[in-house]
């Protein structure tokens, strides 16, 4: 059995698990963080993205115990002061989820997107991107738009702000 | 309409918990005392289980038990049924083999279960799982359809020789033969609809939970009809009796047709969870739902399709042999017949139609309804040979479909249906205006000039959705009637409550059902809570597919709506000493027309739950509910375009637009809809480039077990899309509305196929057109 002790969404937590335990069933048994989901076991799907010390990884692709002592925020995380996040308000307004299943890993996956390509993105680029991300629901126009409609107001907010 | 009420793009009352990752699907759901559940499961597609032997496994830790076939026998467990008879022609019953929820003697596909182990936690039901010894004897193996019919081949159920269910035929054989015999011209085609998984991303999962002080069991489950899966638990598989048994389908994560049938796994749970007395949840993997969801489609059909010299059809003659699997799906025998070849005279006046049917036992996974079911291998068979036809005819696509189109209504086809409303050439009109059909030309020579083959192909589908007149589904053989209930509870503050059958899983019910609420009444859709997916909450339902909670769901909210209006403007009338024929209800008020006299609408509920001051005779309270019962299909119809380009040097194609233009009569809200339409699209342009299953044919090994081996469609895979509506209202439903969730994925496909043949100038291509084909075909053809 592992002893993990590890930063999510801004709170320390520990709990012990068997070796083997993947980082999201850590997160979705351990602490009973269930908004990050399982859609594959081959890290292709994404429903499984949160980030880990400032960078988006696939949860189900590492062990719980590989994440010891870092800073994890998931899903549950992102929303401030009950404020959607923009991206969470963007794929609410542009129609970017149905089901709601991926939808957590595709919003940390756009996040860390906009974080990383601003305001410059483009359709093509975040299509692209979205590669690791499967919905089987909205056929991605709206994820896609929503995505572009969030960078442009953070990007926007960003050189208001400068 | 109102800024929340019918026709409006109201953002989504359900998308807060899903953003924030408080939705609650089955597997989040957690019990005290909770154990695991994991699946044994057959490696062999065909095989005789000799023995098992699960000493070793219930030796190790954490294990509670490990549970098999013949105690699931011995306790009384029924076999899995499908519950729409069919006939074949010469008047026998459909030859149904028996399907246990564990099997005893014979495994009949890779995935088939054998037993179940219950351990403390998942990685040790999995251990144990993999030291259950199996002995098997293992059978020959047949994966083709058009083989397992032949002479000599392994035979999966003894009821069903040469692997025939039934041999089934819809039309008038003598006269579409005629008409093809006197025809100046006839198109002959085959046509291959390939195997698809659906691939909802969440995968299924049960929680089963038995409590032992009541004799009661409540079962947690990615359905989307839960109270057809407490239905058929109770009276088919003697789980419980319905009393007995609460089943709850909270989020669930898609369903696109997989999740309407209920599997041997919730009935395992459910049995385990009294056999060892704790709570029991098993969770699907990937590679679980590849090997056990039923997957959709897998045709073979033959075509003739006859013209008369000025190239009006006049006959349809359809040969088509349906892969259903190992065993019958709840609802396997109704999508290659009733839901397929009642559609095969397309928008088209065909006076002649002659469909036969045989559906085939092979060594896969059960095949059942997914999205469009039996509507979209219609479509793709018409459209395919239109173009075809066309081609060969010297026509151009819409040319053809223009001469051949339906144009008054109510239209009788020969194929059962009754068409009631539509107009097939504004939705033409529509998507070539937006696809700029005419400038394809010069596009194509600019695509020429960098070395590019581009092509342009269309589409025009029609289904059949608010699946259905209960009467009429019923003299067809199915086993239940498809009508849908509501009720509508009006608190004592006014706030409004809505129980429907419909189940959601993606569609957006909390919202637009909402809206029908605030357009009658006029109060916020925030005061509004759309209650579903528990048998405890909700009487009874029919539940979600065939786009039917629009069509369907949502007339029974307008039935009881309207009993709700009439008692508020009795109870208002009173209060105002007006006559209630004067009442209007506006803006969250009930007025007297023409005054300045009003009673909020919260007044009036809280004078119906005081009863102080009702009319003479009055029950107190303000509750009402509906069943509401279809008098005919809706017929949502329409036309796709896509244009593409492909690579000669690699066969890549790339689809450079993509424009649906649809008929759904009224709209409730057309955001939703639109994102109904873009995922439909996604599909069927996933079956037509990318998705197939495969099997070896000579193990019956699925070789197409996960995401990295079942090409699914990625955000770049696709374009955006080009989408809009026109509106013939359906007559036959209190809204107006047919139906808007299968259309991309029915129409899409044949659109696409017509596309990249055009471009590469061969008609011989089989989805999916993977750049492999599409290059073969493109060098076969110069």
């Amino acid at each position: 059995m592992a002893k993990i002790t590890m930063t999510v969404n801004g709170r320390q937590v520990s709990g012990t698990c068997d070796d083997r335990t993947l980082l999201v069933h850590f997160i979705r048994e351990n602490l009973g963080l269930t908004g990050t989901h399982v859609g594959c076991e081959t890290s292709q799907c994404g429903a499984c993205v949160i980030h880990m010390d400032g960078l988006s990884v696939k949860s189900c692709s590492i062990l719980a115990v590989q994440a010891t002592g870092s800073s994890i925020t998931t899903i549950e995380g992102l929303a401030k002061d009950g404020e959607l996040h923009p991206v969470q308000a963007a794929f609410r307004a542009h129609h970017g989820l149905q089901c709601g299943f991926c939808t957590p890993g595709m919003v940390m996956t756009a996040v860390d997107m906009i974080a990383r390509h601003g305001s410059n993105l483009d359709e093509a680029t975040v299509r692209a991107e979205l590669e690791g991300n499967i919905c089987r629901c909205t056929g991605y126009h709206n994820i896609v738009k929503a995505i572009l409609a969030a960078a442009a107001e953070m990007g926007g907010a960003r050189q208001a702000a400068e | 309409m109102g800024v929340e009420g019918i026709g409006a793009r109201v953002a989504r009352k359900e998308d807060k918990r899903f953003l924030t990752g408080k939705g609650r699907y089955t597997d989040d759901m957690s019990v005290p005392g909770m154990k695991y559940a994991i699946f044994v499961r057959s490696p062999h597609a065909h095989a005789k289980i000799k023995s098992i032997d699960a000493t070793a496994a219930k030796a190790m830790p954490g294990v509670i038990d490990v549970l098999d076939g013949k105690q699931l026998t011995a306790d009384g467990i029924g076999n899995l049924i499908c519950g729409w008879m069919i006939h074949s022609k010469d008047g026998s019953p459909m030859k149904m083999g028996a399907w246990r929820p564990l099997a005893d003697e014979t495994v009949r596909y890779v995935g088939d279960a054998v037993a179940v182990v219950v351990a403390d936690g998942v990685n040790e039901a999995r251990d144990a799982a993999e030291a259950v010894i199996v002995d098997y004897d293992p059978l020959p193996v047949v994966t083709d359809p058009v083989k397992a019919l032949a002479d000599g081949q392994p035979q999966l159920h003894p009821e069903a020789p040469n692997n025939l269910i039934f041999d089934w035929e819809l039309g008038d054989a003598a006269a579409t033969d005629a008409a093809i015999a006197a025809a100046a011209h006839v198109t002959e085609v085959k046509i291959l609809n390939n195997r698809l998984s659906p691939n909802a991303m969440e995968p299924r999962a049960a929680l089963g939970i038995y409590d032992s002080g009541d004799d009661h069991y409540t079962c947690y489950t990615t359905s989307q009809n839960p109270h057809l899966a407490r239905l058929v638990m109770s009276a088919f598989y003697n789980v419980a009796p319905e009393n007995k048994l609460r089943v709850i389908a909270p989020d669930v994560g898609g369903g696109f047709g997989s999740k309407i049938y209920i599997y041997p796994e919730e009935i395992v749970c459910l049995w385990a969870s009294k056999r060892t007395g704790v709570p029991v949840k098993w969770t699907c993997d990937r590679t679980e739902a590849f090997l056990t969801d039923a997957h959709g489609r897998d045709h073979v059909s033959t075509v003739k399709m006859a013209f008369d010299s000025s190239n009006k059809i006049t006959a349809l003659k359809v040969d088509t042999i349906a892969n259903l699997g190992a065993y019958m799906s709840l609802f396997s025998s109704c999508v290659p017949t009733y839901l397929y070849a009642t559609l095969l005279s397309g928008q088209y006046d065909i006076p002649a139609i002659h469909a036969n049917v045989r559906t085939v036992y092979t060594n896969t996974a059960p095949v059942d309804a997914y999205r469009g079911a039996g509507r979209p291998e219609a479509t793709y068979l018409l459209e395919r040979t239109m173009e075809t036809a066309a081609r060969e005819l010297g026509l151009s696509p819409a040319e053809l479909r223009r001469i051949n189109f339906i144009r008054t209504f109510p239209h009788q086809t020969p194929v059962i249906m009754n068409y009631d409303a539509g107009d097939y050439e504004a939705s033409l009109n529509a998507a070539m205006a937006a696809a700029d059909w005419d400038g394809f030309a010069a596009r194509k020579a600019e695509a020429e000039r960098r070395g590019m083959k581009r092509g342009i192909g269309m589409s025009c589908y029609i289904e059949a959705c608010g699946l259905a007149p209960s009467s009429a589904v019923g003299s067809l053989g199915a086993g239940v009637g498809l009508w849908e209930s509501a009720e509508v509870r009006v608190n004592a503050v006014g706030t409004i409550e809505v129980m429907t059958g419909s189940h959601s899983h993606g569609q957006g019910h909390e919202t637009t059902f909402a809206q029908l609420v605030a357009d009658r009444f006029g109060v916020p859709i925030d005061s509004v809570n759309i209650v579903h997916g528990d048998t405890d909450k909700v009487q009874m339902g029919m539940g979600t597919y065939g786009s039917r909670s629009g069509a369907v769901g949502m007339s029974a909210v307008a039935k009881a709506l309207d009993k709700v209006e009439a008692k508020a403007k009795k109870i208002a009338a009173h209060l105002m000493e007006a006559d209630e024929s004067d009442i209007v209800i506006e803006n969250g008020e009930l007025k007297v027309a023409g005054t300045d006299k009003s009673v909020p609408w919260f007044q009036m509920a809280l004078a119906a739950y005081t009863a102080h001051n009702l009319p003479a005779g009055m029950e107190p309270g303000l509750k009402e509910g509906a069943f509401y019962d279809p008098s005919n299909f809706t017929f949502p119809a329409g036309c796709y375009i896509c244009e593409v380009e492909v690579d000669p040097d690699t066969g890549k194609t790339e689809i450079v637009q993509f424009v649906a233009a649809d008929d759904f009569g009224n709209i409730i809200n057309p955001m939703i809809v639109e994102g109904q339409v873009h995922g439909g699209l996604a599909q069927g342009i996933g079956q037509a480039l990318l998705e197939g299953v495969h099997y070896d044919p000579d193990n019956g090994q699925l070789l197409t077990a996960s995401y990295q081996d079942y090409a699914m469609p990625r955000a770049d895979d696709l374009p955006s899309f080009k989408v809009s509506t026109s509106n013939t209202p359906c007559p036959n439903n209190p809204l107006g509305v047919k139906g808007c969730g299968e259309a991309g994925a029915i129409g899409s496909p044949p659109a696409l196929i017509n596309a990249i043949t055009d471009a590469i100038g061969n008609n011989a291509l089989t989805m999916p057109a993977t750049p492999e084909k599409v290059w073969a075909a493109a060098h076969a053809a110069n």
